[in-house]
């Protein structure tokens, strides 16, 4: 008994005594920069920066130089940190947090199967390649969860109903869900875009309809009613929202989130999203009657007769802020009038 | 000594008993390695020494130190501390001497302390009942003979890449099939006398 402990005591120690000489001997120096940044990135070793985790990419900005503003979960914070040891400048202060968002709201009980399986299929992957899964909408979400499995901030669930459901506080703009949808549903957004389509269905209107009761059938009545006009190099008018193949899509470089689109959208693809909403007000001491308001105003709500004081119908207003940018007099002020849940 | 009998060992251990094709030891790296040609000679290298110096040491501390004070039993406990340190000692100096081939071997290296091939090898040698000289052989000859199945896998590997493999078995998959065939083949020695 105390030989076995001498003898095995005696060997560690003798190894021990080697390995803390050879450490002496071979000792490496570690650019003392790549422990700092790693101490402030996240640790979620996520590979949205495109290296193998937070170390490698710690050890790419400092040793090689690479871009320090590739960590998308640590957003502003962190590019500030790493530009403070790095030197160089910091985030752009006015830079908005991308999510990401499922454009499908085709659930249970929106849709139907149009088929079960035998057997019992794991992910959403498989599934696709069955005919493109089981749901009655080719290009719907399949609820299998691929994305809640890579989601490494726990961010994704799927619903009671059967569809992939982000929460975007929790949402570390890493793009790997994005990149894992064998259905390309998710797409990265600004956090502050709140009028989205949720949809993705390409196929033809009458098609779309018979496979969801929320499809975006293409009719264009959003296109139509968006009060976004931008003329582009071909002198073309442009508007914040377009078709293409069957779909909308809503530049959200153009949009102004007034929800025109969604209230006028007869399938209810078009999902607003918007907290405060606001109405437009006149301060009657400063209107000088234009009409600028009036004819900007998308939904007609403006009344008055020339160099009158104007009135907003309060009941019409969208709160859409097209007039508070168009009045030169600062004469019109947007009141949050409801909070929604 | 009897160098006919030293022939045998070395012929013995890299063809006839091939760690990994005919024992199936140290079959982790085996796969992890042999991605590269480059790569994979760097991890025999690292191997080769552990494996060398571990049968070495190991073979005196069973001698001098668990035989005599009728510690046999301890056995397996001493030798994975001994292979630890070693494998510690290639750690550092592979990082200082070579930083690519210490990137390149990744995760790799520490694990060779766990490696089945290099305890494998201390304990056959004990068992074997081999002198000195003929267990630093044997250590040797066994780990050439892994670095040898690791350089051919890495071979056939990087022709791999370029070849057109059905979905289902591309990256590990055919990896494995591939070692199979090799082991298969490797089967042509057994049964050899010397």
């Amino acid at each position: 008994m105390i030989y076995a402990i001498l003898v095995l005591g005696g060997i560690g120690l003798i190894m021990g005594l080697f390995l803390a000489f050879a450490s002496k001997k071979f000792e490496v120096e570690i650019d003392p920069n790549v422990e700092k940044i790693m101490d402030i990135l996240p640790g979620a070793n996520c590979g949205a920066c495109g290296y193998p985790g937070c170390g490698g990419y710690a050890e790419a900005v400092a040793l090689e130089g690479a871009n320090p503003t590739l960590c998308a979960p640590g957003g502003s914070q962190v590019v500030n940190d790493i530009a403070a040891i790095m030197g160089g400048d910091g985030a752009d202060p006015d830079a908005v947090k991308q999510v990401a968002r499922v454009k499908c709201q085709g659930d249970n009980s929106k849709t139907t199967k149009i088929y079960d399986f035998d057997t019992e299929i794991k992910t959403c992957a498989t599934a696709t390649l069955y005919f493109g899964g089981d749901k009655s909408c080719w290009h719907g979400c399949l609820g299998y969860g691929d994305c809640v499995k890579v989601c490494p901030a726990d961010a994704i669930e799927i619903n009671a109903r059967g569809i992939a459901v982000i929460n975007e506080e929790k949402c570390i703009s890493c793009t790997k869900c994005v990149k894992e949808c064998p259905k390309n549903i998710i797409e990265m957004m600004p956090e502050d875009q709140k009028v989205t389509v949720l949809c993705n269905s390409k196929d033809k209107g009458a098609q779309a309809r018979k496979s969801c009761t929320v499809a975006c059938i293409a009719c264009g009545m959003c296109v139509k009613v968006c009060p976004v006009e931008v003329k582009d190099a071909d002198g073309n008018i442009k508007k914040a929202i377009s078709i293409t193949n069957n779909l909308a899509k809503i530049d959200t470089d153009l949009c102004i989130n007034c929800g025109l689109c969604s209230m006028k959208c007869p399938t209810n693809a078009i999902v607003n999203e918007i907290k405060e909403v606001k109405k437009a007000e006149i301060i009657e001491e400063k209107c000088i009657g234009c009409t600028a308001c009036a004819r900007v105003c998308p939904v007609d709500c403006i009344e008055g007769a020339v160099k009158e004081k104007h009135k907003v119908d309060q009941e019409k207003c969208i709160g859409c802020g097209l007039c508070y940018e168009k009045c030169k007099f600062d004469a019109i002020k947007m009141n949050v009038t409801e909070i929604r849940k | 000594m009897d160098l006919g009998n030293l022939f045998g060992i070395i012929f013995g251990s890299i063809f006839i008993n091939n760690f990994v094709f005919a024992k199936f030891l140290g079959i982790c790296p085996f796969m992890g390695v042999s991605k590269k040609v480059e790569s994979s000679i760097g991890m025999g290298m690292a191997v080769t020494f552990v494996m060398t110096l571990a049968s070495a040491v190991t073979w005196v501390v069973q001698n001098y130190l668990l035989v005599p004070f009728e510690l046999e039993y301890l056995q397996t406990i001493a030798f994975i501390l001994i292979i630890a340190s070693l494998v510690q000692f290639v750690e550092m100096a592979v990082q200082k001497t070579s930083p690519n081939l210490y990137k390149a071997l990744g995760v790799f290296l520490p694990l060779i302390t766990t490696n089945c091939a290099v305890l494998g090898v201390a304990i056959l040698n004990i068992q074997e009942k081999y002198n000195f000289i003929e267990t630093v052989v044997n250590g040797m000859a066994a780990a050439i003979g892994f670095t040898m199945a690791l350089i051919l896998l890495a071979g056939i590997r990087e022709r791999l890449e370029y070849a057109d493999v059905p979905r289902p078995f591309q990256g590990v998959a055919i990896a494995f099939v591939t070692a199979g065939l090799l082991a298969m083949a490797f089967m042509g020695f057994s049964g050899m006398k010397i």
